[in-house]
């Protein structure tokens, strides 16, 4: 929570004079009652109607310069708070986008959507209310117990000892509160998980008659969400009626000594009104504190969960390495291991040269995508090294080596906007005709004609696309891109067998791009210059698909069981 | 919708909570009288210290043991209070949330398809937040500030009824200017709300598409993007917080005019014999508590303004028009079943464009229906419409000699087990998952079932088997997730099967095995089956070539075959002679 701080340095002026202010409005505010005793002296009891238009006068005097100061310490109050939400939305929003792949598996996209959006909001509110009010309050606070020793400083000791007890049972409130409301924000997040399941598998849902179990999974998530809501509410529900309990006492004590000493002619009665005055001015700013404390505590928790995301280091660092090679690419000795658990590619190499065509093929869970996942750097090796163009990986920075490969992942993922600007996505420079030829290649011209143009919509995610009209455009997107590497991740499955037969002679003829072809159908890769077969994520066999037929029984399996009946004529 | 008709609705939502509301109520009114009681009680025991020696003990410890108890019981009686309206507020935000959700299980998908996740998520979500923060201050604060300022008139009206009356008359004023300024900031709230849905929707679709931005290296372009969305989200926010907040000063303002209206009115009219300085002193302390829950009140107004705007935005997914309902007087078709006949139906998303026209099939009990044709032409529409995910437009589709609009939704899917290419599970457990369509199966089954969708070996490899919690980012493979699903189908053995590329992620030697447990499953089946597999298609009892949503060719393979149209083509291209 601390280190957001820094998000406020930008707003040191506005912070300071924010609540600069206010202490300047409160002050004007401590006049008034001074204003109307010389309205009683002087005026009344002098009967000088002339000095009672003129205090009065002073009065909404005062009460005009108190609006201005307070209408400035809430601009700059309310400046420093959006201002520091900002700063910490763009911040945060980046840093999420340059999470490494494992890590942001781990935390979920529904939390990170959270964390941008409801967190940020509650902590912005937080700021605002904090820098408005929580200056004010020790200043009256502190005011009052002063002015109190001013009146008597015997009869005022009983401030020394009911101001550190406040604070005590303010702070064990906030501090006590807050791991209740974090328990409070995991259920949310809970039922923010099932909501977004239930619109994304709508389907299936459906299709399983399955509403009414996911009712009652959500219902039971949201009772559980209220109750622990209850109980975080009856905690902080205290700070009111304990502070009260406390000031009250106080002033019942003041009361009794007061009593005492006026009998004894230590202290007059007068005196005794002030200190009581100014034990219950204490109170005042207290209940106002009070209503504070659980958008506090609320903030305080949120602003916890944001630094915890932004404090997530990936370790995607560049590293220097006198890693050199031949090939465009070349693993040496490879092994990948993803959080724990087993190693998920073990002691890999080969060798590609340029504008080369590899095929990778293998069972699903084989490896396959992790291998090619090496390439672009979406995950670094646990062993040995993976070289693209002569260098080691590590030695590129991300956007370098993102720049030298270009991936059509597994699942099609679009972006609202045009059929260009999602075709252009990698290559904003792109012609029209650069963007037309690699729809041609990608076998989309016709999504383009049936959607009328490069320039017609694309709903959000691709919505408003079928899953091969998706597919298609997204290796359209990746082959404008004009990567040296073209790495196709099973990025097939929707196509029927002509448009990826088509598709697969129309790649191999861009020139000089080395591609990969990952691919669960041996007829994807049989045409490749080499094909690396994997089993349980080591190597099976590289070759051609002629010399891995004779030699690679794992290859020959896979290519028998997708022809056992005859569907090839050889 | 209007602010005064989401008012009325969320009143709805109250009902219920009536008792509690009237508790809530009658214990601010302790509260506020006791309140006001303490000062005075303070004032009788001043009272009684006159001076040296003339203090009346007695009576002074009396007034304290008084107060005490009085401190005593306020506290606990606005800790209940306290409570109270967490519990009314957080039911309300339960109820709304419970029925929001049940909402979108009747929303028909054509809302679903057309809407972004992320705003509907917000909406159920933080809308719903912010709300419920608006509706427990409104709660805790409107009563007892009420009470205050009917309390404190009334000791005022019994000291000086005239400078009574002008505190009243004038008072008001607050209110005229609370009322202004909300009126004012009312669009820059809504301006905000829509900026925010804005942002929250490209969150929303970059985080989902978070991998294929890294691999475009495109980070910054996007970030840049959200800092334009973001900056205007800043500007939004900063005048509605900042034009909205100025509520608060204006109305204190307002009140010190009075405090020193009461002043001068007390003042002269002191002069003039009428009201004793005592009187004027406890007059203007009552005159400012009298005006402090004004303030409370105009603070109160715009959290509710802003509550109005989000609960309005729930409202109306909760007010979505739902799927059109079940027939009543709905018939039933038993789980022995198969026919199905579709008689010229017609129907398109887009009405401006048309897209099946005039379908006819007739399909009866255990037949195989393979769907074909190029990617995009309209394959997955048509099961669309077998599930009853859309309605047709113009003609019928019966199962069993039913039209299946006159069948419950359930009665007509539960007849079919649908796998699809693209998987979704739940976030739960593999156990759970599997399980989905038959929460109380046994152990047995569900290993069962995992075995004949050759899903249990690698189930057995992950973490905890069967009990590894799986979900969004469960580090599972697109085959792995596909195996689940038909797991997850093996289980039902439902009478009826849609395939939609059921096994496009699943590698060739498993897919051959599965397709054997497929086959075994389709015995006697009806099943709809979208492949791009020569050798499924080619077994099919009924081919449907499809072409740009239009059936162009129907028949099975041999008919096709020697037809020697758009099929053969297709049928040739995927046997890859190169």
């Amino acid at each position: 929570m601390k280190k957001l701080f820094v998000y406020l340095k930008n707003y040191k002026k506005e912070c300071v004079l924010g609540p600069a202010f206010k202490l300047l409005e409160a002050l004007f505010e401590l006049f008034v009652p001074l204003v109307m005793a010389s309205v009683i002296d002087k005026g009344i009891n002098g009967g000088n109607t002339a000095h009672i238009w003129q205090m009065i006068g002073v009065m909404v005097l005062l009460g005009v310069i108190g609006l201005v100061c307070s209408i400035t310490a809430q601009y700059f109050c309310a400046v420093a708070a959006v201002g520091f939400s900002g700063k910490i939305r763009t911040k945060l929003f980046a840093h999420i986008g340059r999470l490494s792949f494992k890590n942001s598996d781990n935390i979920g996209q529904a939390t990170l959507i959270a964390r941008l959006t409801s967190d940020i909001n509650q902590l912005q509110n937080g700021v605002n209310l904090v820098l408005r009010l929580f200056l004010r309050s020790p200043f009256i606070v502190f005011g009052a117990a002063i002015m109190a020793f001013t009146v008597d400083v015997k009869a005022a000791l009983v401030f020394l000892f009911t101001i550190p007890l406040l604070a005590l049972i303010v702070f064990a409130i906030i501090l006590g509160g807050a791991p209740l409301y974090k328990k409070v924000q995991s259920k949310l997040d809970a039922i923010l998980n099932i909501t977004r399941e239930n619109l994304t598998g709508a389907r299936v849902i459906r299709a399983f008659t399955a509403e009414k179990a996911e009712i009652a999974r959500f219902e039971e998530n949201n009772r559980q969400l209220m109750a622990r809501a209850l109980f975080a509410g009856k905690i902080t529900a205290l700070m009111n009626p304990a502070t009260y309990v406390v000031v009250n006492l106080s002033i019942v004590y003041i009361l009794y000594t007061g009593a005492i000493n006026v009998n004894m002619g230590t202290l007059s009665q007068g005196e005794v009104v002030a200190l009581v005055n100014y034990m219950s001015q204490i109170l005042i700013e207290l209940v106002k504190l009070a209503n504070l404390i659980i958008t506090v505590t609320k903030a305080v928790a949120c602003g916890n969960r944001i630094s915890d995301v932004l404090d997530i280091k990936d370790g995607m660092e560049t590293e220097k390495s006198d890693d050199t090679s031949d090939a465009m690419v070349e693993f040496r000795n490879v092994s990948l291991c993803y959080s724990g658990g087993e190693n998920s590619l073990s002691d890999i190499s080969f060798k590609v040269k340029k504008g080369q065509s590899v095929g990778v093929i293998g069972v699903t869970g084989s490896g396959k995508s992790s291998l090619i996942n090496l390439i672009p750097r979406f995950y670094d090796a646990t062993e040995g090294a993976v070289l693209v163009d002569g260098r080691n990986v590590k030695s590129y920075t991300l956007s370098e080596i993102r720049s030298k490969v270009s991936v059509v992942p597994q699942k099609a993922q679009l972006f609202k906007g045009t059929i260009r600007s999602n075709v252009a996505f990698g290559n904003s420079d792109a012609t029209d005709e650069e963007i037309m030829e690699a729809i041609r290649i990608a076998q989309a011209e016709d999504v383009v004609n049936a959607k009328g143009g490069l320039d017609s919509e694309v709903g959000q995610m691709g919505k408003n696309l079928s899953g091969g009209q998706r597919q298609r455009l997204t290796i359209a997107r990746a082959i404008a891109k004009k990567a040296d590497i073209l790495i196709l991740d099973d990025s097939a499955s929707a196509l029927d067998y002509k448009t990826d037969y088509n598709l697969r002679k129309s790649i191999a003829e861009i020139k000089d791009a080395t591609v990969f072809i990952v691919s669960q159908r041996a007829s994807s890769v049989m045409n490749c210059d080499m094909i690396i077969t994997l089993e349980d994520g080591a190597v099976a066999g590289i070759g051609t698909h002629k010399e891995l037929l004779e030699s690679c029984p794992v290859y020959e399996e896979i290519y028998y069981s997708q022809y056992e009946r005859g569907d090839f004529n050889e | 919708m209007s602010n005064a008709a989401v008012i009325r609705k969320l009143l709805k939502y109250l009902k219920g909570s009536r008792r509690y509301l009237f508790l809530s109520l009658i214990l601010a009114g302790v509260t506020t009288a006791l309140t006001l009681l303490v000062p005075i009680l303070t004032g009788l025991a001043v009272d009684g210290m006159l001076g040296e020696n003339a203090v009346n003990m007695d009576s002074v410890v009396k007034v304290i043991v008084i107060i005490t108890v009085a401190t005593v019981v306020t506290a606990l009686v606005q800790w209940i209070m306290n409570i109270i309206n967490n519990r009314v507020t957080y039911t309300v935000v339960r109820r709304v949330r419970d029925e929001a959700f049940n909402k979108i299980q009747s929303l028909p998908l054509s809302y679903i398809d057309t809407h972004r996740t992320g705003d509907i998520v917000n909406r159920v979500i933080s809308d719903v937040d912010q709300f419920a923060e608006g509706l427990l201050l409104g709660l805790s604060q409107s009563f007892s500030s009420v009470l205050t300022i009917i309390g404190t008139l009334a000791f005022m009206l019994f000291i000086d009824w005239k400078i009574a009356l002008l505190v009243l008359v004038v008072t008001p004023l607050s209110f005229v200017v609370a009322a202004f300024i909300a009126k004012k900031t009312y669009s820059m709230f809504k301006l905000r709300t829509e900026t925010q849905a804005e942002a929250t929707a490209y969150i929303d679709e970059m985080i989902a598409g978070k991998n294929v931005v890294a691999a475009f290296g495109k980070e910054d372009e996007v970030a840049a993007c959200f800092d334009e969305i973001n900056t205007r989200l800043n500007l939004a926010t900063l005048d509605a917080v900042f034009y909205s907040s100025i509520t608060n000063p204006a109305t204190r303002f307002v009140n010190s005019v009075v405090y020193a209206l009461v002043g001068l009115a007390g003042a002269l009219s002191s002069v003039a014999g009428g009201i004793t300085v005592g009187a004027l002193s406890s007059f203007l302390s009552y005159a400012n508590q009298y005006t402090k829950p004004f303030n409370e009140i105009s603070g109160v107004v715009t959290e509710l303004q802003n509550a109005i705007i989000c609960a309005g935005r729930v409202l109306e997914v909760i007010e979505a028009e739902s799927e059109k309902a079940d027939n009543e007087n709905a018939e039933r078709v038993g789980s022995e079943r198969g026919d199905v006949k579709l008689c010229n139906v017609s129907f398109s998303y887009d009405k401006a464009k048309k897209l099946i026209e005039e379908l006819n099939l007739d399909v009866k009990k255990g037949q195989r229906v393979a769907i074909v044709g190029p990617t995009g032409c309209g394959k997955t529409t048509l099961i669309n419409l077998l599930m009853r995910f859309y309605d047709v437009d113009e003609g019928e589709i019966c199962l069993e000699n039913i039209n299946v609009e006159d069948l419950t939704r359930q009665n007509l899917r539960e007849g079919f087990g649908m796998v699809l290419q693209e998987t979704w599970l739940k976030s739960g457990t593999v156990k759970e998952n599997i399980a989905f369509g038959k929460p109380d199966a046994t152990d047995e089954e569900i290993i069962e079932a995992a075995k004949k969708a050759h899903a249990h070996g690698f189930i057995k490899r992950l973490p905890k088997g069967y009990d590894t919690v799986i979900g969004d980012n469960s580090g599972l493979s697109q085959g792995q997730k596909q195996l689940l699903c038909i797991a997850r189908l093996m289980l039902v053995k439902p009478p009826m099967l849609i395939l939609d590329e059921a096994t496009s992620s699943i590698d060739t030697r498993t897919e051959i095995r599965i397709q054997k447990a497929f086959a075994t499953l389709m015995e006697g089946r009806t099943s709809f089956i979208v492949a791009h597999r020569l050798s499924t298609i080619r077994e099919a009892d009924v081919i449907l070539v499809m072409r740009d949503g239009k059936i162009v060719e129907q028949g099975n393979h041999k008919t096709l075959m020697a037809k020697g149209g758009f099929y053969k083509e297709l049928y040739n291209a995927g046997l890859n002679k190169e």
